[in-house]
């Protein structure tokens, strides 16, 4: 018997390029460190070649342990472009903070495979071992500024919380196994559409399930440690994470709910309602309070989960499901970008010894980079949903799948919570452009400059036609 | 004389609840951490139970992938733990309070 392993080739290419890269950065001259970077770029730009070309080509693979399909492609290209715009946002960043060291590029990088796996796991157990290979890593990475204490204690606030998360995760899986005797997803469904599964233990499994990711992904009430964690970690490691960690929870929740669990629909689709509700106003009202900008992007992070949330809740309508998925994809695509941008202007504007990070310090900044402050207002237009940013479509799609499932009520939710949250958005950009204030100055580096220009361009440009961006989202179709 | 599956599940229940009931509780940074293990141990005797009850492999398979990733965890948790210790002297949670807002 051979085995296949094309299914998991781009999880190896970046898993195989981070093992080398943790050997070779020992042997390479301090002069010589700039090559790190730039090979774990070049092998992400090489898993999403091979990414890219497995479009269309729907196979599982390794026992149906894993399964590929255009969703699964989708969702891998965001991590790998995300894992890219990451390392263009720390390269100068930790030669400035001082914490220069390869291994950096190394954990990223084993992150990212986790990530990859974790959008084609067609069984719970490789859902547990990628949400590990994912986290651990990043605790790590939010340790990274040590001796820092702030850094220091992000990094064990994440780590006693990921870890107590997974291990709720881990207890579910344990429970849905009992009841149905089956780990894979396909399994699980069987099992319960025979009818010799023990459904309350099904339901209690599943809901063991949600809790465990929601933590992972920050939703309210689970959210408690994600602002002091986005706080306290070296900044490109939050804008990594805050995308990242965060879509690849939900890009598998949205895997499991999908295909395993639309027999518990009736039981679970009010708690999602209500996470979804309590995530969005929890999250957007909370942000209006934070001075810190760091905090207020991680609030902010919160609410966008509670939005990405609604996309669950018909979760076992058959009729209007792919549109729902496609929706929430869709966001995910739009708030990957946006917020890259975003991070990409905290990098530049922070200052030594983690100075320049209040909201205040952003005073005047607009008028004296009116580029930066332009980019600045699209990011934020684009949070709140206004057109003729990219953000607007992202809510328009989900939205108007929100309300073909006939949740009037959480959409109308959702838009009140939009509304609190331009207040927040909108004070960044008055405060860059209305008031005087200190002279910061901005550190203008290529890769940065580049990373704030290509994001900016990219929300307003597929904002003005979003049409193929989102045809691709709607084929990014989920195998049932 | 074989012991009902429903013991075990029990147990485990019992161990888990005191696991997470000492995540929340308790203070001492290591203190916690023994609890997260206690967390994961019960899940795994849980699906030892389970695979033995239906007689699989696939549960004890399960249970050593969840081990290694344990003391994976515990590799990096302890690593954290002793960087804080040296430059406070202290794994207190409740003195982790340079975050808040």
């Amino acid at each position: 018997m051979t085995l296949d392993f094309t299914p998991i080739l781009p999880f190896m290419i970046v898993a195989g390029a981070a093992l080398a890269l943790l050997v070779l950065d020992l042997f390479w001259p301090v002069r010589l460190k700039w090559l790190t970077p730039l090979l774990a770029a070049a092998s992400l730009l090489a898993a999403l070649v091979v990414e890219l070309g497995q479009a269309n080509y729907l196979r599982a693979g390794l026992s149906n342990m894993v399964i590929i399909d255009n969703f699964s492609v989708f969702a891998n290209a965001i991590f790998i472009c995300s894992g890219i715009a990451a390392i263009a946002l720390a390269y100068d960043y930790i030669q400035r903070t001082g914490i220069n060291h390869g291994e950096y590029y190394v954990l990223m990088l084993f992150s990212i495979s986790g990530m990859l796996l974790m959008s084609t796991a067609a069984d719970l157990i490789i859902v547990f071992l990628a949400l590990e290979l994912l986290s651990v890593p990043l605790y790590v990475l939010t340790g990274f500024a040590r001796p820092r204490l702030d850094s220091e204690e992000a990094a064990l606030k994440y780590f006693l919380l990921g870890a107590f998360s997974s291990g709720v995760l881990l207890y579910g899986i344990a429970l849905l196994y009992g009841a149905t005797s089956y780990t894979s997803l396909h399994g699980i469904l069987s099992a319960v559409s025979r009818g010799t599964a023990d459904m309350p233990l099904v339901v209690v499994g599943a809901a063991f399930l949600l809790v465990g990711v929601a933590f992972k992904g920050g939703v309210v009430p689970f959210h408690m440690w994600a602002p002091d964690v986005y706080q306290g970690a070296p900044t490109s490691v939050t804008g990594f994470m805050s995308v990242g960690a965060k879509a690849a929870g939900f890009v598998a929740l949205l895997r499991i709910f999908v295909v395993a669990f639309p027999p518990v629909a009736v039981e679970l689709t009010s708690v999602m309602n209500f996470l979804a509700s309590l995530t969005m106003l929890i999250g957007n009202i909370a942000a209006i309070g934070q001075r810190n900008i760091k905090r207020m992007l991680a609030y902010s992070g919160i609410a966008q989960a509670g939005y990405m949330l609604m996309a669950f809740v018909p979760f076992g309508n058959k009729a209007i499901i792919n549109d729902s998925v496609a929706s929430m994809i869709f966001y995910l695509a739009v708030y990957a970008i946006a917020s890259f941008g975003a991070w990409a202007v905290v990098v530049a504007v922070e200052q030594a010894e983690g100075r320049g990070l209040d909201i205040d310090d952003y005073a005047g900044l607009g008028r004296r980079y009116p580029l930066l402050g332009v980019a600045m207002l699209i990011f934020m237009l684009s949070f709140i949903g206004l057109p003729p940013t990219l953000g607007f479509w992202g809510k328009f799609y989900l939205f108007r799948s929100v309300i073909e499932g006939n949740y009037i009520v959480l959409a109308l939710v959702g838009m009140l919570a939009s509304l609190i949250s331009a207040y927040y958005y909108l004070r960044v950009v008055v405060m860059m452009f209305l008031h005087d204030g200190a002279n910061i100055t901005v550190r203008r580096n290529w890769l940065l400059s580049g990373l704030v220009g290509v994001s900016a361009l990219a929300v307003l440009l597929l904002g003005l036609m979003p049409g193929p961006l989102f045809q691709m989202a709607a084929d990014a179709l989920l195998r049932l | 004389m074989a012991v009902p599956v429903a013991y075990y599940l029990a147990l485990s229940a019992v161990l888990f609840v005191m696991g997470a009931l000492g995540v929340l509780v308790r203070r001492n940074a290591i203190v916690v951490f023994m609890s997260l293990e206690l967390m994961f141990n019960a899940a795994n005797l849980a699906f030892v139970a389970f695979a033995r009850y239906y007689l699989q492999l696939d549960g004890q398979i399960i249970v050593f992938f969840v081990m290694t990733v344990a003391a994976a965890e515990v590799a990096v948790g302890l690593a954290l733990m002793v960087a804080i210790f040296r430059a406070r002297h202290s794994i207190d949670v409740d003195q982790m309070s340079i975050l808040k807002g």
